[in-house]
This record gives C-alpha cells, sequence and structure tokens, in this order.
C-alpha cells in the first residue's frame, strides 16, 4: 500500500476530509469509504456508465478518476438529487415512465439525463440517445429510458416557466 | 401503448393495469443493496488466481510470495481445498435417457485447465486493491496441452480436451416426432442451410458478487444469483453443511439474464474459505471475470433441412444440433440445446420433426442457458429456413408461414414430439402486425430507394417458446424422463392490522414481481397492492422455490401466489359467513370487502376478518387461529407464448452498416397482469437479440484465448443502435392455470434473432445474398457483398439448397457461412475475420 495523501471533496454539498491511497478511484471512495453505495460499477473500462456522477457540474465516470484528482472539487452522486423527500423530476420520469427494470444502470443513467438537459432543455429524441451513449443498460432496450429523459426535460422546461 | 397509473385504490382489478412499480423509489435514489453494497465487521476480501492457458496441466503452485504480504490472510489451491470438499461443481440437468460424459469440475482446478480463466487459486485479504496485487505474486507453473476451439474439429477427437474420458463427444440426444425419412420422401422440395449461432455473454451491467459470513456453526451467503435455494441445495452437497445451517439472500439483482442461473464455483469456495477463516469475505466479479468466467450462451452449429410440396405444405424439418459446451458441464449445460428441440418445429403442423443433438467439449467456457436458452437458437433456424423454402418455393414468406400454422381451432394441439401447445393464434399475431406495417408501402418505397442505392429490408419472425418450466410429471423421471420439474411455492400471510406480505420462491432480478405479484394477491384478498409486502430471495423466509428463469415466474410462481391467496380468501369468507351469519357462498369480495351478496352495506374489511383471526373469540368450530396459507404448485403443462415480429432495416453497401430502423412487434402472453411490464421486457429481449444479431460475439481465438474480455471488445448494443419499438398484443389465454398467464421475459430475445438477418438478406437480396450468419457485423455483411459481387451473382439466384453437401452449397451461392476454425471479428472495429 501506498502512503496516503489527503484529500478534500464536498458530496452532495457536505465536506469531506480524508486520507486516502492515492491510487483509490474516486467511485470506491464514494462508496466504500463515505457509504454512499447508489453509484455502481459495471466495468472495468468506462464502458458502461453505472458509475456517472457530476464533479464539478460535469457527469464523468467515477470509475476513471482517482480520488486525488478529486480534491477540492464538488462532487453530486444520485443520493443528492432528491431534495426534502422530493424526488428530482429525473428520478420522477426514470418511476413514471418504468425506465427501469434491475436498477443497476439507473444511477448512472438518471445522472447522465440529469446532466444532458441542464445542458440542453430541449433535447431531440436523437440527442437523448447520443448523450447516453456512455451509458449501458441490458434489461429495457433503452426505450423507456429515452422516454423518461424526455418526460423529465419537458417537465423541467414546464416548471421553469410556471 | 400503456398509460401508466399510480393512483391507490382498495377495489379489486388492479390485475391488468400498468401500476407504477413498487420497487422503484429505492432504485432511483441508490437506496438499492446490491451484493457489493454489503459491507460486514472484519470482512475480507478475495480475487481468484486464474489460467492464462486454455489447456494445461499444473506442474506448480508458489504461493509464498502472496502469503508474505502483510495484507494477505490465505491464499489456497484447489489441492488446499480438498478435504473441505464432498463433491464437485454440480451438472443438475440433463436430456434424459442418455449416458453423458462428465469430468470432475472443482471449484479450483486440481491437477489440470481445461479453459482461459478457469481459477487456480484464490487470495483472501484485508484489502480490496491488495488482494489484487497479490494474485499477481502467485506463481504458477502451466505446461501446456494442444488446444481445441473448434466444435467441428473437436468432434474429430484429434485433440481431446479430457484425457481420461478420451473423447469430446459428451453425449448425444434424439428427439423424434413422426417419421422424417417418409417425409423428404413426400417432399418436392428440399432446402437445407448450415447455421452456425454464435457464442454470447449474459453481460448484466452488475457483475456477479458474493458475500459469506460463518458464525456460530451457521452460513450466510449474499450472492448474486436467480436461483437461492438451488444454490443452497448444491452447496450443502458440496459442503457437507447441512441446508438447514445455510442461509442464502440475494438481494438486489442487477440483472441476470441466464448468467445467474447457474451455481459458481465462487460461491463455494468462498463459503468453505469463510468457515476455515472464521471472517466474513466479499469477493465480486470484474468485467473481464464476467466475460471470461460467467458461462456463455449459444454456441451452436446447426445443420438445418426442411421438405416441403410444391404448394407450400411442409413435410418434413430435420436439425442436427452440435453444440459446445465448453471444457465442462455446469448446472444445465448439456439441457440447453434439448429446450430448443421443444419448439423446433415452430408454429408450424409438421407431420415429421426429428433433432438429433451431439454435446461437444471444447477448449472454452462453459455454455448454459442465457436469455431463451436453445429457444433462440431453434426460433432461428425454422425462421431462417421457412425464408429460405419460401424463396425455393417462390412463394410469399408470409403466405407460406400462413399456410402451415396450426390452426386457432386445433388447440390444444398436440404435436409429434408427443407434447401438447396449450393454446394459440398464430393468424391473429400476424394479421395484427401486418394492421401495424403497411407492407404494401414498404416494399414501394423499398424499390424506389433501391433505384437511388438505398437499401432496406424487412424480414419477419413467427414464434412460439416454450415457457413456465416445469411440469414435473410431463418432465420429470416418469415424464420425459428430465430430472426433475420445477413446481413454485407461496405463502400469503396477512397481518392482525390487514396488510400482507407475500413470500415467493421465484427470485426476480428487474422483472418487477413485487409489483406484478402485489396486483395478483391484493385483487384476491381485498387490499391495495400496496399493502402487500412481496419477499423473495431469502432461504431464510419462504419455503423452498425454484427461482426465476425460462419466463417461468409468472406462470407458475405467480399463480402459486394466487393459490395461496384464494386459499386466504376462502377462509376469510368462513370467517366472515360465520361472524355475520350468512353462508360462505354468499360472501363475495367487491370494493375491497367480503360482503353477503345482495347486502352491500352487510361485509367485513379484511383488517376486520384478520382481527377476528388472530383475537379468536368467535371462529367457525374447529377453525385454526391465524390468517396465512401455504402453496406449492406444480402445472399441469407447459405455456407456449407466441407472436409476430417485424424487422426493418437499412444497409450501406459501402460500409456494411447496418442499422434497424423500426421494429415492431405483436406478443402474446396470456391476459396480462400489468402491460407497462410487458412492454419493458418485450423491449429489453428485443434489444438482447438486436445485440445477438448484430454486435455481440465471444471470440476465442486458436490458441483459446478470450479476444473479446471487455466491453471495449464485446460490444453490446448503446441507445444510439437500438431503434424505438413499436408494441402490441394479442390476448390469448393459456388454459393451463387460471390466471391464463404464460410468459414473457424471453420472448423479444427468441423471436427476433431471424426478422433482423432475414431483413438484411431482404435488402440485400438484389446484391446476390440470400444468406447470411450472425453477427451481421460491417465487416461481414461487406464482405458478402464483395463475394457475392465477384460471384457475378446480379439478381437472387434460386437454385441452390437442394441435395447438396454443406460446404458445396456454400461454394454455390447459398451465402457466406464460416469455414470451421475461422471465428469473425468482434462487433466493433472488424477483428479477427
Amino acid at each position: 500500500m501506498n502512503p496516503e495523501v489527503p484529500v478534500r471533496v464536498s458530496v452532495n454539498g457536505e465536506a469531506f476530509e480524508r486520507r486516502v491511497e492515492p491510487r483509490l478511484l474516486l467511485v470506491h471512495f464514494l462508496r466504500e469509504t463515505l457509504g454512499l453505495t447508489g453509484t455502481h460499477v459495471g466495468c472495468d473500462s468506462s464502458n458502461c456508465g453505472a458509475c456517472t456522477v457530476q464533479l464539478d457540474g460535469e457527469a464523468v465516470k467515477s470509475c476513471t478518476i482517482l480520488t486525488v484528482q478529486a480534491d477540492g472539487s464538488e462532487v453530486r452522486t444520485v443520493e443528492g438529487l432528491a431534495s426534502n423527500g422530493d424526488l428530482h423530476p429525473m428520478q420522477e420520469a426514470f418511476w413514471a415512465n418504468h425506465g427501469l427494470q434491475c436498477g443497476y444502470c439507473t444511477p448512472g443513467m438518471i445522472m447522465a439525463g440529469v446532466d444532458l438537459i441542464e445542458e440542453n432543455p430541449d433535447p431531440s429524441d436523437e440527442e437523448i440517445r447520443r448523450a447516453l451513449e456512455g451509458n449501458l443498460c441490458r434489461c429495457t432496450g433503452y426505450h423507456n429510458i429515452v422516454k423518461a429523459v424526455r418526460d423529465a426535460a419537458a417537465k423541467t422546461r414546464e416548471g421553469v416557466t410556471a | 401503448m400503456s398509460t401508466v397509473e399510480s393512483e391507490a385504490t382498495t377495489q379489486n382489478g388492479h390485475v391488468g393495469r400498468s401500476l407504477r412499480r413498487k420497487e422503484d423509489p429505492r432504485l432511483i435514489t441508490g437506496q438499492g443493496i446490491y451484493v457489493d453494497d454489503i459491507q460486514l465487521p472484519g470482512m475480507l476480501h478475495a480475487a481468484i488466481v486464474r489460467s492464462p492457458e486454455a489447456h494445461a496441466t499444473i506442474t506448480s503452485i508458489d504461493v509464498s510470495a502472496a502469503l508474505a504480504r502483510d495484507d494477505v490472510r490465505a491464499v489456497m489451491t484447489g489441492e488446499d481445498l480438498a478435504e473441505d470438499l464432498e463433491a464437485p461443481l454440480a451438472m443438475l440437468w440433463a436430456p434424459p435417457g442418455t449416458e453423458i460424459k462428465a469430468p470432475e469440475h472443482w471449484p479450483i482446478a486440481r491437477g489440470k485447465v481445461g479453459y482461459v480463466g478457469q481459477a487456480l487459486a484464490i487470495v483472501i485479504g484485508d484489502d480490496r486493491y491488495g488482494v489484487v496485487d497479490a494474485a499477481e505474486e502467485v506463481i504458477v507453473e502451466l505446461e501446456p496441452l494442444p488446444v481445441v476451439v473448434d466444435v467441428e474439429k473437436a468432434l474429430e477427437d484429434e485433440i481431446v480436451v479430457h484425457e481420461e474420458i478420451g473423447t469430446n463427444k459428451a453425449f448425444e440426444w434424439s428427439l423424434p416426432g413422426g417419421d422424417v425419412d417418409a417425409g423428404f420422401e413426400e417432399a418436392d422440395v428440399v432446402v437445407e442451410r448450415r447455421i452456425v449461432n454464435h457464442r454470447i455473454s449474459g453481460s448484466p451491467i452488475e457483475p456477479r458478487g458474493t458475500v459469506a459470513d460463518y458464525r456460530a456453526g451457521e452460513l450466510t451467503l449474499w450472492t448474486s444469483t436467480q436461483i437461492p435455494h438451488i444454490v443452497r441445495l448444491v452447496l450443502s452437497m458440496q459442503t457437507g453443511m447441512p441446508e438447514d445451517k445455510i442461509r442464502i439472500v440475494t438481494p438486489e439483482v442487477g440483472g441476470g439474464f441466464g448468467a445467474k442461473l447457474q451455481q459458481y464455483h465462487e460461491e463455494t469456495t468462498l463459503a468453505v474459505c469463510a468457515k476455515k477463516l472464521g471472517r466474513p469475505i466479499k469477493w465480486v466479479e470484474t468485467r473481464s471475470e464476467h466475460m471470461t468466467t460467467s458461462h456463455h450462451g449459444r454456441d451452436q452449429v446447426d445443420y438445418v433441412k426442411i421438405g416441403a410440396k410444391r404448394d407450400g405444405t411442409i413435410t418434413a424439418i430435420h436439425s442436427k444440433i452440435i453444440q459446445d459446451l465448453g471444457a465442462y458441464h455446469m448446472l444445465l449445460t448439456p439441457l440447453i440445446p434439448a429446450l430448443g428441440s421443444f419448439v423446433m418445429s415452430g408454429c408450424y403442423k409438421i407431420p415429421n420433426v426429428r433433432t438429433d443433438i451431439v454435446g461437444v467439449f471444447t477448449n472454452k467456457m462453459s455454455t448454459d442457458a442465457i436469455r431463451g436458452a436453445g429457444r433462440p437458437e431453434a426460433t432461428h433456424m425454422i425462421e431462417t429456413i421457412v425464408d429460405a423454402l419460401a424463396v425455393e418455393l417462390g412463394m410469399d414468406p408470409l403466405e407460406l408461414r400462413r399456410k402451415n400454422f396450426i390452426p386457432k381451432e386445433d388447440f390444444p394441439a398436440e404435436i409429434p414430439i408427443g407434447i401438447v401447445y396449450d393454446s394459440g393464434d398464430y393468424e391473429g399475431s400476424l394479421d395484427k402486425l401486418l394492421g401495424m406495417i403497411d407492407l404494401d408501402g414498404f416494399r414501394s418505397e423499398q424499390a424506389e430507394l433501391r433505384e437511388r442505392g438505398i437499401y432496406r429490408g424487412v424480414g419477419f419472425s413467427t414464434y412460439v417458446e416454450i415457457c413456465g418450466l416445469a411440469p414435473s410429471r410431463a418432465v420429470g423421471p416418469s415424464g420425459l424422463g428430465i430430472q426433475g420439474g420445477f413446481w413454485e411455492s407461496a405463502i400469503v400471510r396477512v397481518h392482525p392490522s390487514g396488510s400482507a406480505t407475500v413470500y415467493t420462491g421465484a427470485s426476480p432480478h428487474g422483472q418487477g414481481h413485487e409489483t406484478g405479484f402485489a396486483q395478483i394477491v391484493a385483487d384476491r384478498i381485498g387490499i391495495d397492492p400496496q399493502q402487500v409486502d412481496i419477499v423473495h430471495g431469502d432461504t431464510g423466509a419462504g419455503p423452498m422455490g425454484m427461482g426465476t428463469y425460462g419466463s417461468r415466474s409468472l406462470a407458475v410462481g405467480g399463480v402459486s401466489a394466487a393459490q395461496a391467496a384464494e386459499k386466504v380468501a376462502d377462509k376469510a369468507r368462513r370467517i366472515v359467513a360465520h361472524q355475520l351469519e350468512a353462508a360462505p357462498e354468499d360472501i363475495e369480495l367487491a370494493e375491497g370487502s367480503f360482503r353477503v351478496k345482495g347486502s352491500p352495506d352487510q361485509g367485513m374489511t379484511l383488517a376486520e376478518v384478520a382481527g377476528a383471526a388472530y383475537v379468536p373469540e368467535n371462529l367457525p368450530d374447529g377453525m385454526e387461529p391465524g390468517l396465512e396459507e401455504t402453496n406449492f404448485y406444480d402445472p399441469e403443462n407447459f405455456v407456449w407464448p407466441f407472436g409476430a415480429h417485424a424487422c426493418f432495416v437499412e444497409v450501406d453497401v459501402e460500409t456494411g452498416k447496418v442499422q434497424v430502423y423500426r421494429y415492431v412487434a405483436v406478443d402474446d402472453c396470456g391476459p396480462a397482469i400489468n402491460p407497462m411490464m410487458i412492454e419493458g421486457q418485450v423491449h429489453g429481449g428485443i434489444a438482447h437479440s438486436i445485440g445477438q444479431a448484430l454486435y455481440e460475439q465471444v471470440v476465442y481465438d486458436d490458441d483459446g484465448q478470450l479476444a473479446t474480455g471487455n466491453f471495449v471488445t464485446y460490444a453490446l448494443p448503446t441507445a444510439n443502435e437500438i431503434p424505438e419499438f413499436e408494441t402490441d398484443r394479442t390476448e390469448t389465454p393459456s388454459p393451463t392455470n387460471e390466471l391464463g398467464v404464460k410468459g414473457v421475459g424471453e420472448a423479444g430475445t427468441i423471436a427476433a434473432t431471424p426478422a433482423i438477418v432475414g431483413a438484411v438478406v431482404d435488402a440485400l437480396r438484389p446484391l446476390g445474398i440470400d444468406f447470411l450468419n450472425m453477427p451481421l457485423t460491417p465487416m461481414r455483411v461487406w464482405q458478402s457483398i464483395q463475394e457475392a459481387q465477384e460471384r457475378g451473382e446480379g439478381p437472387r439466384a434460386t437454385e441452390q439448397g437442394r441435395d447438396l453437401p454443406a460446404e458445396a452449397r456454400d461454394s454455390a451461392g447459398s451465402g457466406p457461412t464460416i469455414p470451421p476454425g475461422q471465428e469473425p471479428g468482434p462487433a466493433h472495429g472488424g477483428g479477427a475475420a
């Protein structure tokens, strides 16, 4: 084991100071050091996207980032989406549109969807499919995931204009 | 499309509605607990040392450097664990009446290895990263042996996988019906094909994982499986631990697709090591390990031959399945091709059917059930050969299908192999499909586009599948002769306050049992589905059960839950009748109340009934207190879902790239419990087949090295490769069970590959292509186009197929077929072809 180094990371608005092995992946820091197990690991090659989180507002694959690279950053995970007991519109839309089955890819899918509509509030189906290209789902055939993201985008736009 | 509903109600009538899933709130917020989320006090981690050779004797394993590390607690080889195991890994099911050659298959290899990735040692230590480092320090010396990976070459026995067995032919089994020789005599036209149904991976997004904890004489094993109770039984046989001292828990399971319908060596090894060390141990598969050592599926070479009269009447079908077993049998390895043989005549009335299966060892990972398990292969064979027959006869392929469909009025229909299709309306689903697609419009558009060099095609699949595994009397020792059937169990327990918990032996991994079963039970006992909690996947919490696979959960487990709920309702009616001084047969369940017929104001809610049952001062004479019933349901027959699918593709003839741009499916799984969830199952099933047909392939090189060990080289389709789906249903109830339900988890996967490949062939027919083997990677399609052009084929050549051996036919123009030993490249980026 290599000597540990200090990191300061804010996760879902809460500040954490920890000493970590330099090679510790961000996803393992979240899951095992902080106990935030909503972010999942599905592959070894950053293809599946189950580990998608936002790092300083950008969607990233947390299996491809070292914890030390996140030093001083803000991370948002699926656990940080709901506020005051209210689901985020993306979570609500996945539920309403049967956008999940086994649920394993879902946190990463939801984070990728959140990231997309923050950047592009009115994406076309093609834009949605392209934005989700880095997130694999084996259960749904993507149909209802695309529908859910479209629905969340529409609800978010309505919410903003209302 | 179904509309999702969410309003709560205690009316009956929840069945048939697209209620939102009860599972979802925890899964969309990251609160679900999967195996890798489990942390126990004092928990150690494990890594497996795996064979880099496909076939070798083990000369030595030096664990001293790994053991010398401060963070390593133990390193165990196969020999180290020999004392702790009473039996090797299990093969539980095989075709009946056949002597099967089965090599000993220990959780960790002893003496030799038979495939790349076979376990050589387990390293157990304090830290997840540390054990991976330590595994690198285990020095293994192997003496390589010759390797055979091609299944037809393996049949020649020049290189044998198991020297002690002396042949690679593990078994032969046939399922005859009628007289195929006579059937071919009668035929005016005979068409043959050699179809390669290539090897694929299940690849759920959650890898497998296990946590073992042995304390105070009891083992608790959390494991990502589809079959917790069967894992317990097998573990007990292997370790000698009594079944009652083993508890298997499946927390959330992140997809299975058959890859978790298995009892894997890591479960056994962790159980034994946790006991030896007195510490809990976790092991979680990496994706590379999944690709290497979670069982694969398909991998058959099929020789299929069909005969028909000039008018299109099919007289016989014969198929020879050469099944690549891999190096060892696992739980159901030899049974998989046999499952296909049950539906080898598809939805057609064919008087003479015969399937001959030969199972062959190769130096590869085992094959076993992957979504569909034998039935996608059978459907691919029959639908592909029917399309080819139509071309040979000059008939419209749909007209040929209609001419041979088992007519609606024939059901229940006994087919020549001696089993009975329960119900069907094959014309009905095809009619509905054609109503959705405007085929004439497509054909004129297709012709116009071809003029402009744009190649589009449509392919069809009309399928039937065998589900609801499995009626014991039909398949068990006194029936077909398989080693037992698969019933299912349920307990419905009404709590004193009137809510209910249902225990099921089915073991979901994404299907939505918690919602569907709640709908079924709620309707029968007069409460809201939100008040019905479903407990599954814990051998410590419910009766023995058989798990989830083969599209069986609803048709067997759901029916069991319904029957248990009916027993509860019967007791409730007797209690209410007693309390209200009415006859039990006069008590009806309506509007959330068990009430006297004709007097709607006289009644009791389930909560009131439960109160009376648990404070038993006024129950009928002789009635036991409590409100809880158990059911074991063993079906009388299988169920036979069916449907019709159409796939539309565009092929870029310059690059060979295929895009599925439209996919329309009509499926019939009997009456819907939750239409939204049926659609979800169909979508996922079709996507799985689009993966197999176009992108996914497990590839080994000639040395038995896996070339597709991760998601870079093994290409699961992304949202970009999958179209929107258009789905609809017909509802033909099954007479087999009182819900009339069939099953739908595998329907899309079983149906889709021939429709996809048929569409590509339809698109490219003007270029001289009339047959293609999967996967239709750009390279394969492009090469096929080039070869057809070199053969100088313009419009389709029709005189092929009849009475020619496979190799001669291939070169005579029935399309490219992979020569033995040559595997095509992986989906993205070309590869070995």
